[in-house]
C-alpha cells in the first residue's frame, strides 16, 4: 500500500512534512538496490516513462533515466535538439503528441516557470518536474534532503547556508520549501542583486557576508552562477563574486567543523566554488549525485504504483 | 430612419446631467432622444412609437468603452469589428474606441476608413477608430495626425507599445496640440518593467520575473512632465498603482491637460488571482496587490481616475495556453465590464452616478465622441440595466470569439438586459 496522496510531482509546495518523510525513507531503500551487483527491478516493469527535455542537461536526464531502468521501465528520452519543438510547436502540442502514447509519467524539464504545472492540466498520466524554469526542482530538493539526512541523522534544527544566485535559482526555491518544511533552518547569503524580491518572507534569514552567514552552519549549499550573469549584469566581475561570496576554505572555516559542502552541479570552478573545498574531505557532492537517482526511483515508483489507488488529489501544484 | 421609441418607469440616471429620478425616456423616429425625464411623462408618445415599461430598471446613457483590441484587420480568429461589436452591445456598450494594433497597424487614413466602413456595414454599435501615434507603432516617426484626426481618428495612441523616446513624443505632442488631438498612451518602461508580473513576495515564489510599480511611475511622471511643457492633451490609459493617480493629482496643479483611465481588472482582480500560473490573468500593466486594488477604486470614487475601460484583448489558445511567461498580455471585457462594475455598486465603494460617469459621460467628453448623455438631441444610445439580476458568466455564452476572460465562472449581479444604439435595440436579454 502506497500512502501518497498526488498524483504529480510539480513542486515541493503542496507537500507535508509526511509526505517528503515517505519518499526519503523510500529513497533510502532505493540507494540498496542501487548498491547491489543486480541493480534492475520489475517493480514498474510495462510501464512507460518519457523524458521531455525542453532545456538540456545531461546529469538530470541521465539520472532519471536510470532511475526508471533500474525500476524496470520502458525510458524514452526526448530532447529538444532532435524533436519538432524547433519547429514552432509549442509544449502544449508536443504534450499532446506524447499523451497519445500512452505514457505512465512524464519527466519534464522546462525554461518556462509554470511549464510543469501546465502540462499536468493536459495529459493524462504522472507529471514529474525535472526543473522549471526559475520556480522548482523538487528531485533537486529530495536529494539534497536525503544527502543531509544520511549524514547528519536529521533535518530538523539543522543549519543551512544557501550561497549564490537564490533569485535564478528553482533548486534554491526547492530547498528553502523543503527546509522549512522539515523544521531546518535556513539562511541565503548573496549580494542582493542575486536575491529575490520579499525573501525575507520566504523562509530564509538573509545575509550578504559569507562569513556571517556560515557561522555555526551545518550545511553550506552552493548555486551555481551563471555564466552570463557574471560579468557586470548582476555582479561586476568573476574576481569580485569569488572574492565575496566563491567559498574556499578560508570561508568554509566560519562554518561548524563537519559542515557538509553542497552543490547541485554543474560547477564552476573558481567562480562560486574552489577545487581545495569541492574536492575537501567535506564535499558531498559525488553522494548528491548518487542520492540523485535514489530519490528519483522512489518519485516515479511512489507515484506510478500509487496511481490506481484513491483517494488522490489532482496533484502538488507549484 | 428608425421606429420611435418610449421607455416608461425608468429610473433614469444620466451623468450628463447629474440627474436621477424615475421618469420617461421618449426617442423619435430619427434615433434621437426627444425627451428625458420625470417632465417627459406627460409629453405624448410619437405616432407608431414602441412602448417599452421598464419598472424596476435603471435607464443610462450607453456605456462608452475607450479601449478595445480587435483582431481585424490581420487576426479575425480572435475578433472581427462584428464580433466585438456583439459582445459589445450584449455588455451594454454603444460605443467603443479601437486601438490601432492591427495587421497592418492602423497608421494609415485608408486604414481608418476600411474601419469606418466595416463598423457602418457590420457593426451593431458604434465603433471609433484610434490610430497609431507613430508609423507602424515602432515609436520612431510621427503618423499624419492631422489627415488621420479629419478622416475620423478620435485618439493616438501607441497602442499596447510604450513609447521610449522623450524626443518623438514630444514632437508628437507638441505636433498634436494644433489639432487639440488626444494622446493616449500606456506607461511601462521597458527595462525595468521587462517581468511578467507584479513584483513581490508572490513573483518570487512564482519564479517569475517581477514588474515594480516604478516601471509605470517613471514613465508616466515623464508623460506628465512633456504634456505640462508641449500644453497637449494626454491621457494615461491604464494606470494601475496609486503613486499613478497621485501623480496625476500632481500633474493637474501644475496646470497639464492630463485624463487618465484603469481597466476593470484593476478595479476587480489582484495578483493573487494568477493562482498557479493562469495566463488569463497575465495583463499589463500586471494585476497588483490587493492594497493597490482598494486604492485605485478610492482614486475611481473621487475623480481622480476620470475612466473606466474594459481594455478588451481577444487572446486565442496559441497565445494564451503557453507557460505563464511566453503567454500574450490581456483579457476580454466588452460583456463583463459593467457587471464587474456594478460590484462597486453593491459594495457602497463608488456611488452609481460615478460608475456611469466614468463609463459613459466622461470617456465621451474627453475623446469628444457623440455619446455619454441622454439630453433631448442626443443620439439615443441607452443602456437599461437589471442591477440585482443574478448570473454566471459562461464561457458558453460568451459572443466574443476569444474567451480569454478572468471573469470565468464569477457570479455577477445586474447586468444590461437591453440596449439601444440610435434607437433601434441591439441586445435584448
Amino acid at each position: 500500500m502506497v500512502f501518497f496522496p498526488h498524483r504529480h510531482l510539480l513542486g515541493i509546495k503542496g507537500l507535508t512534512e509526511h509526505d517528503i518523510t515517505y519518499l526519503l525513507d523510500k529513497a533510502d531503500e532505493a540507494v540498496q538496490i542501487s548498491r547491489q551487483r543486480e541493480k534492475k527491478t520489475s517493480t514498474l516493469r510495462g510501464l512507460t516513462q518519457i523524458n521531455l527535455f525542453f532545456e538540456a542537461s545531461t546529469r538530470t536526464q541521465a539520472s532519471f533515466e536510470l532511475a526508471g531502468k533500474r525500476l524496470g521501465a520502458d525510458v524514452m528520452n526526448m530532447s529538444v535538439g532532435n524533436s519538432s519543438v524547433k519547429k514552432g510547436e509549442t509544449l502544449i502540442d508536443t504534450a499532446m503528441t506524447l499523451n497519445a502514447m500512452h505514457p505512465d509519467v512524464l519527466v519534464l524539464r522546462h525554461s518556462s516557470a509554470g511549464a510543469a504545472a501546465l502540462l499536468a492540466q493536459k495529459v493524462a498520466c504522472s507529471v514529474v518536474n525535472a526543473g522549471d524554469g526559475q520556480h522548482e526542482h523538487p528531485t533537486q530538493a529530495l536529494l539534497d534532503a536525503l544527502t543531509i539526512r544520511r549524514a547528519k541523522g536529521k533535518l530538523s534544527r539543522i543549519i543551512v547556508a544557501i550561497c549564490g544566485d537564490v533569485l535564478h535559482s528553482r533548486v534554491a526555491r526547492s530547498n528553502i520549501l523543503l527546509l522549512n518544511a522539515m523544521g531546518a533552518r535556513v539562511r541565503v547569503v548573496a549580494p542582493s542583486t542575486l536575491l529575490p524580491s520579499g525573501i525575507a518572507q520566504m523562509g530564509a534569514e538573509v545575509f550578504h557576508s559569507m562569513e556571517e552567514g556560515l557561522k555555526d552552519a551545518d550545511v553550506v549549499m552552493m548555486l551555481r552562477l551563471q555564466r552570463e550573469r557574471m560579468s557586470g549584469s548582476f555582479v561586476p566581475s568573476v574576481r569580485e563574486y569569488f572574492h565575496f561570496y566563491g567559498l574556499d576554505a578560508e570561508k568554509l572555516k566560519a562554518a561548524k567543523e563537519d559542515a557538509l559542502v553542497m552543490h547541485p552541479g554543474p560547477m564552476n570552478r573558481g567562480v562560486e566554488i574552489a577545487s581545495e573545498v569541492a574536492d575537501g574531505p567535506q564535499s558531498v557532492i559525488e553522494q548528491q549525485v548518487e542520492m540523485g537517482v535514489a530519490v528519483r526511483m522512489a518519485v516515479m515508483e511512489t507515484l506510478l504504483l500509487s496511481q490506481n489507488q484513491g483517494p488522490r488529489s489532482e496533484g502538488v501544484h507549484a | 430612419m428608425s421606429q420611435a421609441l418610449v421607455l416608461t418607469n425608468a429610473r433614469i440616471l444620466d451623468p450628463s446631467r447629474n440627474l436621477d429620478e424615475v421618469g420617461t425616456i421618449i426617442v423619435g423616429d430619427d434615433g434621437r432622444i426627444l425627451a428625458a425625464g420625470a417632465d417627459a411623462r406627460n409629453q405624448g408618445a410619437p405616432e407608431g412609437a414602441v412602448i417599452r415599461d421598464c419598472r424596476g430598471l435603471l435607464a443610462v446613457p450607453g456605456l462608452v468603452d475607450a479601449r478595445v483590441f480587435v483582431g481585424e484587420p490581420g487576426a479575425e480568429h480572435r475578433e472581427t469589428i462584428e464580433s466585438a461589436s456583439r459582445a459589445a452591445a450584449a455588455g451594454g456598450v454603444t460605443s467603443f474606441i479601437m486601438m490601432p494594433d492591427t495587421d497592418p497597424v492602423l497608421d494609415d487614413i485608408a486604414l481608418v476608413e476600411f474601419v469606418q466602413k466595416a463598423a457602418r456595414d457590420k457593426a451593431v454599435v458604434n465603433v471609433y477608430p484610434a490610430a497609431a501615434l507613430t508609423k507602424g507603432l515602432a515609436g520612431h516617426e510621427m503618423t499624419e495626425i492631422g489627415m488621420l484626426q479629419k478622416a475620423g481618428a478620435v485618439a493616438f495612441t501607441n497602442g499596447r507599445q510604450p513609447l521610449h523616446d522623450t524626443l518623438v513624443l514630444r514632437r508628437a505632442m507638441t505636433y498634436a496640440r494644433e489639432f487639440d488631438a488626444v494622446i493616449a498612451l500606456e506607461a511601462r518602461d521597458r527595462y525595468i518593467g521587462a517581468g511578467v508580473m507584479n513584483e513581490g513576495l508572490f513573483a518570487s515564489w512564482l519564479g517569475l520575473a517581477g514588474v515594480p510599480k516604478e516601471a509605470e511611475i517613471i514613465p508616466l511622471e515623464r508623460d506628465l512632465r512633456i504634456a505640462g511643457l508641449t500644453g497637449a492633451r494626454y491621457h494615461a490609459a491604464k494606470i494601475s498603482v496609486p503613486e499613478s493617480a497621485e501623480a496625476m493629482r500632481v500633474a493637474r496643479r501644475r496646470g497639464a491637460k492630463v485624463t487618465c483611465g484603469i481597466s476593470i481588472n484593476h478595479l476587480s482582480l489582484n495578483e493573487n488571482d494568477i493562482g498557479e500560473y493562469r495566463t488569463f490573468f497575465k495583463l499589463s500593466p500586471p494585476l497588483r496587490t490587493e492594497d493597490d486594488r482598494t486604492a485605485m477604486v478610492e482614486a475611481l470614487a473621487d475623480g481622480t481616475i476620470d475612466i473606466i475601460v474594459s481594455s478588451h484583448d481577444p487572446q486565442d489558445v496559441d497565445t494564451k495556453r503557453l507557460p505563464f511567461a511566453d503567454a500574450a498580455d490581456g483579457a476580454i471585457g466588452l460583456e463583463t465590464l459593467l457587471a464587474a462594475a456594478l460590484r462597486l455598486h453593491h459594495s457602497g465603494q463608488v456611488p452609481l452616478m460615478r460608475l456611469i460617469h466614468a463609463m459613459s459621460t466622461r470617456p465621451a467628453e474627453i475623446f469628444g465622441l457623440d455619446a455619454g448623455t441622454l439630453k433631448p438631441g442626443a443620439r439615443a444610445d441607452i443602456t437599461l440595466i437589471d442591477l440585482d439580476e443574478p448570473w454566471l458568466v459562461s464561457k458558453d455564452a460568451i459572443l466574443s470569439r476569444s474567451k480569454n476572460t478572468p471573469f470565468e465562472d464569477a457570479r455577477f449581479s445586474g447586468r444590461a438586459v437591453a440596449t439601444y444604439v440610435g434607437g433601434k435595440c441591439v441586445h435584448a436579454l
